[in-house]
């Protein structure tokens, strides 16, 4: 049967076909409807796991006990991973292994683009890279395969153009494996103390020659002969954007991106004229391929940095760049991206704004809130880094500390990597303030549950994490919650906390505005009372999308509030005329 | 057909671009065409401008439309159309909803709304359709059918059975919706041009 699936749903489907039996993740984009449509195939086991650490030890010890596993991440998430994936490298599997990093050069949805290519070489285990859906779905039965065959964890890299584009699939039957009844014992495979990683080590090495043995027959690393002036080494979609501009040309298609097949380079090298590696973000194989003594052209003409587009091809060969026609208007209003009318966080960030706080930020839809008219956050580095790194800003600031700084975290981010930074506050005496946004929900890539939000990836209901009993267990004697939406209790809260040379946590609780299951009880939609209304634009400056500038009302124009409104009220409490009231 | 059609559809979030989208490519595949669509989700999509890439031939290898190869630009949004000119071919059709959502910058006031859109663009592109999209909907007896309304506006362009069509709306849509949307696709796919 034929169908129309993304990559991700591509790569679920590929899971199942394999019989994988434990699949585990953390959401991040481009790689969270991996998960999110493996749930409705029964016979797996899926998890969203706290972080992706835990997600990809979840995935080795089924793999230990006999049971195929997957673990996906986004690019960023491999780093926290990585941990476990350099030394698993060494132990290998029991049954497959097989972790899905989804990269995305161009940053559509992260914080840097870094290349995780490289974490194959690093990691010293093989990597495939699928160039559309049908290719996702086969290249996990594959990497299961090769998992098992050369007893090494297997990478499949997408990216965002491969995880979120959709094509023809076609599809198979499921494999059918029954679940292990015991664990195999295994001390020199298992336990990883010196004497037995010095004996795997080399087991590594003689493992990688075998795996780039592999790689020059394997008959998905393609060669493509045709015109030979030009030949054109690629994999994944730069390959479709470089077959689609050069499609009588050459062609080294690569599906295996670690290692490399050195016999067929050499062997497609000697049989064009000018040879190219078309290549997204980093050299990857064009450094290798320069090792092995191979004239080759690459990122003296191709970007390293942003993604790749069919045009990029022609530009780079060609060394012609189309002219863009002349713009129909000289000026177009931007469309940024910007919280949602009723957003829990918008009152936040307001106050935090008004108080000339410096906000140690994080990842998650409060990023937005860097942005202007808000413009209330001054750093964002990584999931946890704003209670750690608040931490660093307190003792820097030695005696200077109090009133200057405050921490502020999602409650899924404080659930991936903010716990051992509270931690590290309790135990080293920081006098750190941190304000979870508890909205329940990991809303940025979703509405993913998590452990704080009472129910599992598989819709079950479960223990419900509670943020209280955790941070006083950690050691914060001081914890309040308030009302995201009480612009004076918030504020009255962050001032005494924020002043109080002690380690504080500040809970602030209200459902995400687009939460499935829990709903804040709000008011009525508002107006605006234009004869009171005086125009001062200050309700314009908490960047809420109900709210609008009408020039043509009252005096001196008034602010106008339109159906997007869900009575939150927040802009009403930062009106000093009280011109903001109910109803119609 | 040898050549590969690529509509470029623009709008802002909300809109329902992308279930329009898979509408489009599910009736293409259907119809006996390769297929591919891409689009970007995440941070994008917070309120921000949205662009689905459909290709459909013979033979698809890329899964975006390369800059100035755009056959139809199908915008859900005025202002949107404007921000995508640059990507159209020689001769290119434009399937516009008259539509105007304001951007966050015009409505607290800093900026303005350009002034009659529609009237440039008739005035520069030869093949310009602008379909009153809502009106359809309302016609058809659901406000939120704009989407698939606006898609029967797009079908004229494709030599696709009208069969082909419903049997992709079926596919792609809740039971209880797809009487409404077969009628709203029924409005649109006779519309005024």
């Amino acid at each position: 049967m034929k169908v129309l699936l993304s990559g991700n749903e591509a790569f679920a489907r590929g899971a199942w076909e394999a019989g994988v039996s434990v699949a585990a993740a953390y959401p991040g984009t481009p790689s969270t409807e991996i998960l999110e449509n493996i749930v409705q195939y029964k016979d797996i086991y899926a998890e969203w796991s706290p972080n992706e650490k835990v997600a990809l030890e979840v995935a080795l010890g089924s793999a230990i006990a006999g049971g195929r596993a997957l673990a996906c991440m986004k690019h960023v998430g491999v780093n926290v991973a990585a941990d476990p994936l350099f030394t698993a490298s060494y132990t290998g599997v029991g049954a497959g292994l097989v972790i899905i990093t989804a990269d995305d050069p161009e940053m559509h949805s992260s914080q840097n683009e870094q290349d995780n290519r490289n974490y194959a070489r690093f990691a010293k285990i093989p990597m495939l890279e699928p160039a559309d859906s049908q290719e996702a779905k086969d290249f996990v039965r594959l990497a299961f395969e090769l998992s098992e065959r050369f007893d090494t964890p297997v990478f499949i890299r997408s990216t965002t153009r491969v995880s979120h584009a959709k094509s023809i699939v076609e599809l198979r039957e499921p494999e059918k494996r029954p679940a292990p009844d015991d664990i195999a014992r295994n001390f020199e495979k298992f336990v990883m103390l010196p004497r037995n990683a010095r004996m795997r080590h080399p087991v590594v090495e003689q493992r990688l020659r075998d795996l780039a043995a592999f790689a020059d027959t394997f008959e998905h690393n393609e060669l493509i002969t045709q015109e030979t002036d030009i030949g054109i080494i690629a994999s994944g979609t730069a390959y479709q954007y470089a077959r689609e501009s050069y499609p009588g040309k050459s062609f080294l298609k690569l599906s295996m991106a670690y290692p490399l097949p050195e016999k067929k380079i050499r062997e497609f090298a000697a049989r064009v004229k000018k040879l190219y590696v078309f290549e997204e973000l980093d050299p990857f194989y064009e450094d290798q391929i320069r090792a092995m003594g191979i004239t080759v052209t690459g990122k003296d003409v191709f970007p390293v940095c942003g993604e790749f587009s069919p045009a990029t091809a022609s530009a780079g060969i060609s060394g012609k760049r189309p002219e863009p026609p002349a713009p129909l208007l000289d000026h177009l209003p931007a469309r940024p991206p910007n919280m949602c009318p009723g957003c829990p966080h918008r009152g936040i960030f307001h106050i935090l704004k008004t108080m000339k706080l410096f906000v140690s930020g994080d990842i998650g839809c409060y990023t937005l809130a860097a942005l202007p008219p808000v413009s209330a956050m001054h750093t964002c580095i990584c999931m946890g880094a704003s209670v750690s790194g608040a931490m660093g800003m307190d003792k820097a600031l030695r005696g200077n500390n109090l009133g200057k700084a405050v921490a502020v975290i999602g409650d899924s981010t404080f659930v991936h990597s903010g716990i051992t930074g509270l931690l590290d506050i309790a135990y080293n005496q920081g006098a750190c303030t941190v304000i979870i946004l508890d909205n329940r929900i990991t809303a940025m890539t979703g509405r993913q549950e998590h452990p704080g939000t009472g129910f599992t990836l598989m819709g079950k209901p479960a223990k419900q994490l509670n943020y209280e009993t955790l941070c006083r267990a950690l050691g914060i004697d001081h914890i309040r919650t308030v009302n995201p939406y009480d612009l004076e209790q918030v504020r009255s809260a962050i001032e005494e906390e924020v002043n109080r040379p002690e380690a504080s946590v500040i809970l602030a609780q209200a459902p995400c505005v687009l939460h499935r299951r829990e709903f804040r009880q709000s008011g009525p939609a508002l107006r605006v009372d234009t004869q009171a209304c005086i125009g001062c634009r200050a309700c314009l400056q908490i960047g809420c999308p109900a709210l609008e500038w009408h020039p043509g009302e009252g005096a001196k124009g008034a602010a106008f509030i339109n159906g997007l409104c869900t009575g939150c009220a927040v802009c009403a409490q930062v009106c000093k005329k009280s011109a903001i009231k109910p109803g119609k | 057909m040898d050549r590969v059609t690529n509509i470029l559809m623009a709008g802002v979030g909300g809109q329902g671009v992308i279930l329009a989208s898979e509408i489009v490519s599910e009736a293409v595949m259907r119809a006996g065409f390769d297929v591919k669509k891409s689009e970007v989700h995440g941070m994008a999509q917070r309120g921000g401008s949205v662009t689905t890439h459909v290709r459909f031939g013979e033979k698809v290898y890329s899964p975006l439309i390369k800059d100035g190869e755009v056959d139809i630009l199908f915008s859900f949004e005025l202002l949107e159309t404007v921000r995508y000119l640059g990507t159209l071919r020689e001769g290119a059709a434009l399937v516009v909803n008259d539509q105007k959502i304001l951007p966050p910058s015009v409505t607290l006031g800093r900026d303005a709304y350009p002034g009659d859109i529609a009237g440039m663009l008739r005035a520069r592109y030869a093949r310009f359709e602008l379909i009153d999209a809502p009106a359809v909907a309302r016609q058809a007896g659901n406000a939120r059918a704009v989407n698939v309304a606006f898609v029967g506006a797009l079908s004229r362009h494709f030599d696709i059975p009208e069969g082909t069509w419903h049997a992709a709306i079926e596919a792609m849509l809740p039971p209880k919706l797809v009487e409404v949307n077969l009628k709203a696709f029924a409005l649109g796919r006779e519309t005024q041009r």
